[in-house]
């Protein structure tokens, strides 16, 4: 057989430049992100000082903090998740036990699934129209609602792969010690799909904790102390929108800050949820 | 629960059994509301759906009643007046997102390629997570560090360049011109290009990893290059996959309110130019929504929410099923 000595070269070549590129493209990609985090940590880093949490926001031209944002931030995603991670886990429930094999599930996979990646604003608007509107002004707890909106397909999502994982030979065994459906799900189906379905309400919570289209017009914002949650309230990521597009420094040295324990949270929250994740596989 | 009777009186055994009979009602009543509990949470779903259709509708009924069809066709958007239209925000969501995938697809495909193909064995996991992880970044971090650190650079460096580098070029002479403003429709494209990179760059991969070993290796046994082998064995074999997930980073793109509200301008108005400022559907509202004060100017916004839903939702519904299409192959 004669190989084509130039052709073959030629093969090579071109193999060579795409893969330069892509070498190329990895660099780019991951540096760019790089940037990012670099230039958060050199802006937000100065302005870490304990009065950052023990104060409020100031008024323009004053020294402050951002307790009042990172509680409230605290008080409307714990809530959310709250609300969203029950409805999440027995519609997966339903989704994964009880109708497995039916045509509804399937159909409710794929509205959720659309539902996973709807825009965040559109629910915003959603819980303005049924909640705000109706009840006459912003409150904390309509911040809540919005978020609960995003939390639940993701915590329907990871409960019903994982309660798919579970093997059917532990639900029969616990069937025929004459357990009842509901006791079997859970305390066998549940106990061993628990770490996944954590890892699941863990991301959750990473995904809203930034989230800040739907806080926009449900929660609204607060200068000063509130804890009511039926009153507007202030959170971390509509604080950062507003102040970094505010023309006065301090405001906007701020954001950072807040932009910088934001990350730092969504980030630490996604490890400690990928670590409960593969502890799941490695045992 | 129950032991054995023997030794008991015909009375006490007659007790146990109500009480044997009391408990397994119990446990049939909890059964029974256990299951209609997670049933009705499942069909929740569906109803969330369904209200966000009609509240939306029902919340934009006064913009379509008032404008009617000309709502889509009109530039116009000006609250004093209370002309309202939606071409100028739908004309920015549809090219701010079609800039983004135009980077981020070829440089999305390029880290999947890598991180399957070239990279050293050590390395692939702790990359493969960085990207993850980077795909969890909340979008207001992408707008904030667009806006202060991105922008700036851009207007300095890279527009006055494309801006002099095209003058003399017929089309591209009008789609690079004006001044370099740093904020933009370009600037918008690119940041949310960044934003969605992780997201196409980790599906990619997923889907790159369902290639079976064997395939490539006869490909390679034939005497293929790695990029022959890329082309002709794994684009082929995963295309409907890679398809939704391009479609998926698109529906991101299409629906992200933060990173483009920061860069994009918000000028209500169609510009040839991508340099100059434009708007977006999810910015227009970010932007006007808590201070519209006529019931005409917050319909209009919603009608504008309802667009970005329906869009959103035919291109992520596409996007599932050919997701699906693949799952279904794949288990075969």
């Amino acid at each position: 057989m004669i190989l084509d000595q130039a052709r073959f070269a030629q093969r090579k070549r071109r193999s060579f430049i795409v893969m330069a590129l892509c070498w190329g493209a990895a660099a780019a990609g991951l540096g760019a992100l790089l940037v990012i985090l670099g230039t958060l940590l050199s802006k937000g880093l100065g302005g870490i000082r304990p009065e950052v949490f023990t104060q409020m926001t100031p008024p323009p031209g004053s020294d402050g903090g951002l307790l009042n944002p990172i509680v409230g931030s605290l008080i409307i995603t714990s809530l959310g998740v709250l609300i969203g991670t029950p409805i999440g886990i027995l519609a997966g429930t339903y989704m994964a036990e009880y109708g497995r094999y039916s045509k509804l599930t399937s159909v409710i996979r794929f509205v959720n699934d659309v539902l996973l990646s709807a825009p965040s604003i559109v629910m915003g608007l959603f819980v303005y129209a049924v909640m705000v509107a109706p009840m006459g002004h912003f409150s904390g707890l309509a911040g809540s609602v919005a978020l609960s909106l995003l939390v639940i397909p993701i915590v329907i999502r990871t409960t019903e792969d994982m309660l798919l994982l579970v093997p059917n030979a532990l639900r029969e065994a616990a069937t025929a010690l004459g357990m009842p459906r509901s006791l079997v799900i859970r305390r066998v189906a549940y106990k061993a799909a628990r770490a996944g379905i954590i890892t699941g309400v863990l991301l959750a919570v990473a995904r809203i904790s930034g989230e800040t289209a739907p806080l926009l017009f449900t929660a609204l914002n607060d200068q000063f102390w509130s804890t009511n949650i039926f009153a507007p309230m202030a959170s971390l990521p509509v604080v950062i929108f507003q102040f970094s597009l505010s023309p006065y420094e301090d405001w906007q040295r701020l954001a950072w800050v807040g932009a910088l324990i934001i990350t730092f949270a969504v980030l630490a929250l996604s490890v400690v949820a990928r670590w409960l994740g593969t502890s799941r596989v490695a045992k | 629960m129950t032991q054995t009777a023997t030794g008991l009186g015909r009375h006490d055994a007659a007790k146990q059994q109500m009480e044997r009979q009391r408990v397994l009602n119990r446990l049939k009543l909890w059964d029974a509301l256990f299951a209609r509990l997670t049933f009705a949470a499942a069909l929740l779903v569906l109803i969330v759906l369904g209200a966000v259709f009609v509240s939306l509708i029902e919340g934009a009924w006064p913009a379509f009643r008032t404008f009617g069809l000309k709502f889509f066709v009109t530039e116009a958007w000006n609250p004093v007046t209370e002309k309202f239209g939606a071409v100028a925000p739908i004309y920015g969501t549809l090219v701010t997102s079609f800039i983004a995938m135009l980077i981020a697809v070829p440089i999305g495909l390029g880290i999947a390629i890598f991180l399957t193909e070239l990279c050293p064995y050590a390395l692939r996991r702790p990359i493969g997570i960085a990207i993850e992880l980077l795909a969890g970044i909340p979008s207001i971090i992408y707008g904030i560090w667009g806006l202060f650190f991105f922008a700036p650079f851009f207007q300095q460096t890279v527009q006055p360049a494309l801006i002099s580098a095209f003058r003399n070029v017929p089309v591209l002479s009008e789609l690079f011109a004006g001044p370099p403003y740093g904020i933009g429709i370009l600037t918008a494209g690119i940041i949310l290009a960044i934003m969605v990179l992780p997201i196409i760059s980790a599906i990619s991969r997923d889907v790159f990893e369902t290639v079976p070993a064997v395939l490539k290796e006869s490909a390679y046994g034939l005497g293929c290059t790695r990029w022959e082998v890329v082309r002709s064995v794994v684009m082929p074999y995963t295309k409907v996959g890679l398809i939704g997930g391009f479609m998926l980073g698109l529906g991101r793109a299409l629906g992200e309110t933060m990173a483009v509200t920061f860069v994009v301008g918000n000028a209500h108005r169609i510009s040839a130019s991508i340099l100059a400022p434009g708007t977006t559907i999810s910015a227009t509202i970010a932007n006007e929504f808590t201070e519209a004060v006529s019931d005409l100017h917050t319909a209009s916004l919603i009608a504008l929410g309802l667009i970005l839903f329906l869009i959103t939702f035919t291109v992520l519904a596409l996007a599932r099923l050919m997701l699906l299409r693949l799952e279904v192959k794949a288990g075969r």
